[in-house]
């Protein structure tokens, strides 16, 4: 829980990918840029892990979850930013302090029907990563492992090839295969997204138990709002590479601010086609992940847009004077003083002439 | 007229120990322009059914019985080549695992226009193009993207990519395996509101699977409950979730998780569904049904048809009067789930 000590630091990370041009696109874009497009997959993201902490990440499909999941564990290296874990900056380390590292920091993916390999039986696929870090007692540790993910009995899994279990089974062996090594954190990308209700339901107490025995810190990707508050002690919520708003959970879920985490939390459902809910119609289509927009990412699609401000300066994610939870938004007050309008390009001819640029809310 | 009439279907896999019968006498109508939603736990058959109609259907995977009538021919007839030119223009799949089901080796756009130029040849490439930035604005995905391979696309964006692909031949019948399990709620909302536009401009129908209820609630004319590959109940949307007649359903209801509540429970039934190998003669639920008689472990139930619900539960006649209050209570399962061994743990 919080007050416990920082295990990571996340510190203003950025992970961007080149994109494909295929000849319909570079036909089409003729006037070419003469220099490659990236995709701003995540494009500065900064947040402590404590220890014991389950961490909730979520947002829309593509505004970076996964990647930025996967640069934690180290499965990406980050274009820019950096990771501190126990006091080491993992852009310094050393080869054997990196190895420590993955040793300590697992992640579990989004979909069980292609994150095992096919080929490779319970027993190799759970045993894998103890080989590749030279660790002995083999065959015990699988088992314990197998024994914790509720495989039971562990020996009857052992030969068994992906194909040959259920959804919900492929969930565990993968959760088995992640605890092996007794790490320190685990990133869970939608352990259950996948899975039915009654299969969840056995999943998410594992991984309860998980943090509660283990003192596991987990950071856990979902878009599953319902889910997260059901499993996490703080929320970061992400918009298009960025973390919009950031705090305990209950404060986010009853009280959020940014206007983009308020249209989610209205959107999601209660399970009862009787009880209406107030749809949130976002309009306009998610800003442009290659070419950035200025200013605030979420303007296009903002009811709250409060004009120049937000389109042409960016909103850094700060704490605020009014709640608890920080949010990257120009609506509310920073509680460090800091003053947005001062960073204006104060161009008068886009105040004063009323000439909106595409910027305007709804506005197709 | 129905668009698609499914009777009797058995499904069966060939396995070591003997066939499972993994679908097992389903019988279900399909009008034009309608939307059924089949639910039911992990195991039960869903994909099995959807897989049967199609026509995917693996090797160990056989139709043991029963037919499968599309716009009057019998599917289970056809050869392979006639119904392999069904697919994507007539009946068109979005299936479970995208990443599964798009090809890694292709980008998303030639694998796209491969579907559109088999089944329309002399389909130009610009129209082609055409289509894929239509059907990518409709998914929320940026056209720019379309030359990524698969492994390039996010989870949601490879589901969004399958949507895309099964809507751009238009086709009649659309089979939708947990078509938006990676999307958030809100790009949900817009894509299964855009995906029923789209229906309803080119009067096609839709089975969905799915364990999410919003997205049964909001898109479905009608649900079909599933239970170790049978049938349990059947109607439409509003009776089954206010008045269902089966306990099962009555079960299953508990098991969605809600935002309006701080730390929820999140309860399954407890135990596990019957093997498929050797099923339990009398009610499949029978051994987690915490209503369970004598009757039931002997005897199969027969349709009970009321309020445009067809449930099958011996006790479906009074589960109105009496046993309603005792299924929703959940004193009653906790004490099902205390009476069983192998419990699932909350
Ligand atoms: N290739 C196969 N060989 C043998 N049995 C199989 C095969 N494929 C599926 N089965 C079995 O058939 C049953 C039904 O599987 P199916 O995939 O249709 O379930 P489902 O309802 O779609 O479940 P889920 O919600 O987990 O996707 C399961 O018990 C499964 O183990
Ligand atoms: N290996 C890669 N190469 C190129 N682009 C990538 C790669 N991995 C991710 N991306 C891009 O980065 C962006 C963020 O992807 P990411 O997988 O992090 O999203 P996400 O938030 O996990 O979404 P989802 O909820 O749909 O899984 C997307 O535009 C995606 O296409
Ligand atoms: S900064 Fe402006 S555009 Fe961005 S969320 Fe806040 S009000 Fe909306
Ligand atoms: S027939 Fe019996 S066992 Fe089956 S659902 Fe009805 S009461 Fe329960
Ligand atoms: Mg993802
Ligand atoms: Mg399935």
């Amino acid at each position: 829980m919080s007050g416990n000590e920082v295990l990571l630091e996340v510190d203003d990370l950025k992970k961007h990918f080149k994109v494909n041009q295929g000849w319909i696109a570079s036909l089409v874009e003729s006037f070419g840029r003469g220099e490659p497009d990236y995709v701003h997959a995540v494009d500065g993201v900064s947040f402590e892990l404590r220890e014991g902490e389950t961490l909730g990440l979520a947002g829309e499909s593509g505004c970076g979850k996964t990647t930025t999941g996967m640069s934690l564990v180290k499965l990406h290296d980050p274009t820019a930013g950096d990771i501190v874990y126990d006091d080491t900056r993992l852009s310094e380390a050393s080869d054997a302090e990196i190895k420590q590292f993955r040793q300590n920091a697992q992640m579990i993916f989004q979909d069980p029907f292609e994150s095992l390999n096919p080929r490779m039986t319970v027993y190799d696929t759970v045993a894998e990563p103890l080989r590749i870090h030279d660790i002995r007692n083999e065959t015990a540790r699988v088992q314990r492992a197998l024994e914790f993910a509720e495989l039971l009995p562990a020996e009857h899994y052992f030969d068994q090839y992906p194909h040959e279990l259920s959804g919900g089974q492929r969930q565990r062996v993968a959760i088995a295969r992640a605890l092996v090594l007794d790490p320190d954190f685990i990133v869970a990308d939608e352990p259950v997204s996948m899975l039915d209700v009654s299969l969840r339901a056995g999943v998410l107490s594992l991984l309860d138990r998980m943090t509660d025995e283990f003192g596991l810190s987990v950071v856990y990707i979902s878009h599953d709002l319902s889910l997260l508050r059901h499993m996490c002690d703080r929320l970061a919520i992400m918009y298009m590479g960025k973390i919009v708003e950031k705090g305990p959970t209950d404060q986010i879920i009853e009280n959020p601010q940014h206007p983009y985490t308020q249209a989610l939390i209205n959107a999601v459902p209660v399970p009862d086609p009787a009880v209406g809910r107030e749809r949130v119609e976002l309009q306009g289509e998610v800003g442009d992940v290659i070419d950035i927009p200025t200013g605030c990412r979420f303007k296009n699609r903002c009811s709250e847009y409060i004009g120049d401000v937000c389109d042409q300066v960016v909103p850094p994610l700060e704490a605020k004077t009014d709640f608890e939870q920080d949010v990257a938004c120009h609506l509310y007050d920073s509680a460090e003083g800091y003053d947005p309008y001062q960073e204006m390009t104060g161009s008068p001819s886009a105040a004063e002439t009323g000439d909106e640029p595409e910027s305007t809310p709804a506005d197709d | 007229m129905s668009q698609l009439e499914v009777e009797d279907l058995e499904v069966y896999y060939e396995t070591e120990e003997g066939p499972a019968q993994a679908v097992d006498g389903v019988s279900f109508e399909v009008e034009e322009g309608e939307n059924i939603g089949i639910v039911g736990e992990s195991g039960c058959g869903k994909t099995t059914l959807a897989k049967a109609i199609i026509g995917i259907l693996p090797d160990a995977g056989y139709i043991n019985n029963g037919s499968i009538n599309f716009k009057g021919d019998d599917l289970t007839e056809m050869t392979n080549a006639q119904r392999r030119r069904l697919k994507w223009e007539e009946i068109s799949m979005i299936a479970q695992s995208a990443m599964n089901s798009l090809d890694p080796v292709y980008t998303i756009r030639e694998q796209i226009v491969e579907a559109i130029e088999t089944h329309r040849p002399g389909t130009g490439r610009v129209e082609s193009g055409e289509i894929v930035t239509q059907m990518f604005e409709l998914v929320g995905l940026d056209p720019e993207r379309a030359d990524d391979y698969p492994h390039q696309f996010s989870g949601g964006m490879r589901q969004r990519a399958m949507i895309a692909m099964a809507l751009a031949l238009e086709p009649s019948l659309m089979l939708a395996d947990e078509p938006t399990t990676a999307l958030d709620v809100i790009m949900q909302d817009q894509i299964l509101k855009r995906m029923s536009s789209i229906q309803e401009e080119i009067n096609s129908s839709m089975l969905v699977i799915t364990h999410d209820v919003s997205v049964v609630a909001e898109t479905c004319d009608r649900v079909i409950v599933m239970y170790a590959g049978k049938i349990a109940e059947e109607g439409p949307v509003e009776e089954i979730f206010n008045q269902p007649y089966h306990p099962y359903t009555i079960g299953l209801k508990r098991a969605f998780p809600n935002i309006r509540k701080s730390s929820q429970d999140l309860l399954s039934i407890s135990g596990y569904p019957p093997e498929l190998i050797d099923p339990p003669q009398g009610c499949r639920f029978a051994e987690r049904c915490p209503m369970a008689t004598d009757r039931c472990r002997e005897e199969e139930p027969e349709a009970h048809y009321e309020n445009g619900l067809r449930s099958y539960c011996h006790y479906a006649d009074e589960i109105d009067t009496e046993l309603r209050p005792y299924a929703d209570d959940p004193g009653t399962w906790d004490q099902a789930a205390a009476a069983t061994d192998g419990g699932v743990e909350e």
